[in-house]
């Protein structure tokens, strides 16, 4: 009898600590970005683009990157929501659940969203070099969208399956149209569309793979779809591995910036998510 | 009320079609890249090309053997260290934690999913490789720079940690309760309940779990490249550096265009990733679902 208690005991405080390592390691992570990148952070990474030594260690900052990134996951997402509102809808709304056509759907997003964005990368980069797209703003934002179409897709999906089936059963019974009902979906599913909207910008900001050949790299805001566009996890990517100590930090500087903004969508999404159950 | 039902059918139409399109993304991205590795696999058949470890993309050879080796390497690495961390986790989280701990824990070990790659790189260089070079290897080698399959293991570990723990934590919640209270009415202890019946009824689950893991850890690219060393020699020790397939991918594409089969080469290793992480991810994800609609 004793030996079965201290197993369990045992076994017990092996769980505790492992839950307790796991957790630790957000921390660990957090900390040392904050540790390395705050000595290096200023006003000017964020306010200014770089200037012509820039990766030298001279002046300037990371305001094209920033502004970049913005701009791919942005366009991203929006055309995301564009597909995959209407996906989500279609699967669930017009098509009955048991449907093999609505299965095969959810095993492809399934599928396509554990494919590594360094694939999605290389295919974006032939379908560009196909279509006569240099690298550029278009490339990166063609890029992450497929990267994104999935986590939205299967994001929505999951707040669709919280609406009550008798919602739907009522709005059908007193004779809407389809169309009529999913209309009524779209505002049941508010919340989580911008829970959705928050996830896939949150992935489209940090990946690196993706943009990687497809959107190039410049010291300039692109002003048009044409030009190259720098991204914060690609800048922060570069100036690592420069040899220059003060470039460096400059990375860690950039991680630090790139960490807090993905914080904040984190927490929002924690947030939302929480508020829904 | 007749246009009510053309507005319906067209909507309904194009809904298909788009829906059509984003699933058939899984065949053109398949297809695409066949195309585009196919005039290398004229050349080369499929076993020449994984066999062989003469990695000389100017004089036409491609082995990808020493590649094939470093992603197996680090995935091993990061799987033999975050399984036993994230079935411990969340049998806690699941059967012993209260309401408020769990609400604590769930959400941070989450947080980490969040995390982009780049910022597990830049704390892998910082941090991970570091103690690799100073604390960890001089007890076994002479000399190592940190940069090894072993720091690639251990950021993958921590990277793959949000993915275990919540399918892990959902597959054991799927346990009929009845199950456990019988065992338990049986007299045996929460621990022997959780040993000998949940963790058995857990198996195919936490066996998709960890195949998805593993998907998921052979397709991470930038933070494995960041530390892992990227020498195109296969590993033989933990501390010796290893050149995994994303990392070779994401390294040369810019420069590949002048080398004739250079640029066929690496979309081979795209086709390669992307058919191991399908097979992975459909196998998973079939038992998942299968596990779901039981337990409804």
């Amino acid at each position: 009898m004793r030996r079965r208690k201290l197993e369990e005991m045992f076994f017990k405080a092996l769980m505790v600590l492992s839950t307790l390592a796991v957790s630790a390691c957000l921390f660990l992570i957090i900390g040392t970005i904050v540790v390395k990148g705050v000595p290096y952070l200023n006003w000017d990474m964020i306010s200014k683009i770089p200037d012509g030594g820039y990766y030298f260690g001279r002046s300037g900052g990371m305001l094209n990157a920033i502004v970049g990134s913005l701009y791919i996951a942005g366009g991203a997402t929006i055309i995301g929501l564009l597909i995959s509102i209407p996906v989500s809808i279609y699967l669930n709304v017009y098509l009955k659940k048991s449907n093999a056509f609505g299965k095969l759907a959810k095993l492809s997003f399934d599928v396509l969203f554990g494919v590594p964005s360094i694939v999605y990368g290389a295919f974006a980069f032939s379908l560009m070099v196909y279509l006569g797209v240099r690298a550029s703003l278009l490339g990166g934002i063609i890029a992450v969208t497929l990267l994104i179409i999935p986590i939205m897709v299967r994001t929505l999906d999951e707040v669709v399956t919280t609406v009550p089936k008798e919602l739907k059963e009522a709005v059908l019974a007193l004779g809407a149209t389809r169309w009529e009902t999913a209309k009524v979906y779209i505002r049941q599913i508010r919340p989580g569309i911008l829970t959705a909207i928050l996830l896939a910008f949150g992935r489209g900001v940090g990946d690196v793979a993706a943009v990687m050949f497809t959107a190039g790299f410049s010291d300039h805001i692109p002003v048009s779809l044409n030009e190259p566009a720098a991204t914060l996890p690609l800048a922060v990517f570069f100036q690592l591995s420069s040899p220059i100590p003060e470039v460096q930090g400059r990375a860690y500087a950039s991680a630090l910036i790139l960490t807090i903004f993905i914080l904040i969508i984190v927490v929002l999404t924690t947030i939302l998510t929480k508020k829904r159950n | 009320m007749n246009i009510r039902l053309v507005k319906d059918k067209a909507i309904g139409t194009g809904m298909l079609t788009l829906a059509i399109l984003a699933i058939s993304l899984v065949f053109l991205i398949g297809i695409g890249l066949y195309l585009r590795a196919q005039p290398i696999l004229d050349k080369h058949s499929i076993w020449e090309l994984i066999s062989s470890s003469a990695w000389r993309p100017m004089k036409g050879e491609f082995g990808f053997y020493p590649f094939i080796m470093g992603t197996l390497w680090v995935t091993g690495i990061a799987i033999i260290i975050a399984l036993p961390l994230c079935l411990l986790t969340a049998i806690y989280l699941v059967e012993y934690a209260p309401v408020r701990l769990k609400g604590i824990f769930l959400p941070i070990v989450n947080m980490l999913a969040g995390i982009p790659p780049v910022i597990y790189g830049v704390w892998g260089v910082f941090f991970i490789v570091p103690i690799v070079q100073q604390y960890v290897a001089p007890h076994f080698v002479e000399f190592s720079t940190g940069f090894t399959v072993l720091s690639g293991g251990v950021v993958l570990a921590v990277m793959i940690f949000p993915l275990l723990v919540s399918i892990v934590t959902e597959v054991l919640a799927t346990v009929p309760k009845e199950l456990k209270e019988a065992s338990l009415s049986l007299g045996a202890t929460k621990w022997e309940t959780i040993k000998k019946v949940m963790l058995k009824k857990a198996r195919p689950g936490i066996f998709a779990a960890t195949v998805l893991a593993i998907s998921r850890a052979f397709g991470e690219t930038i933070a494995v490249l960041m530390v892992c060393g990227n020498v195109p020699i296969a590993p033989r020790s933990v501390f010796d550096p290893g050149y995994p397939l994303p990392a070779l991918l994401a390294n040369n594409f810019g420069e590949m265009m002048s080398i004739p089969l250079y640029d066929a080469a690496l979309m081979f290793s795209a086709l390669a990733l992307f058919i191991i992480i399908l097979l992975f991810n459909m196998v998973s994800r079939l038992i998942l679902n299968k596990l779901e609609v039981r337990n409804a």
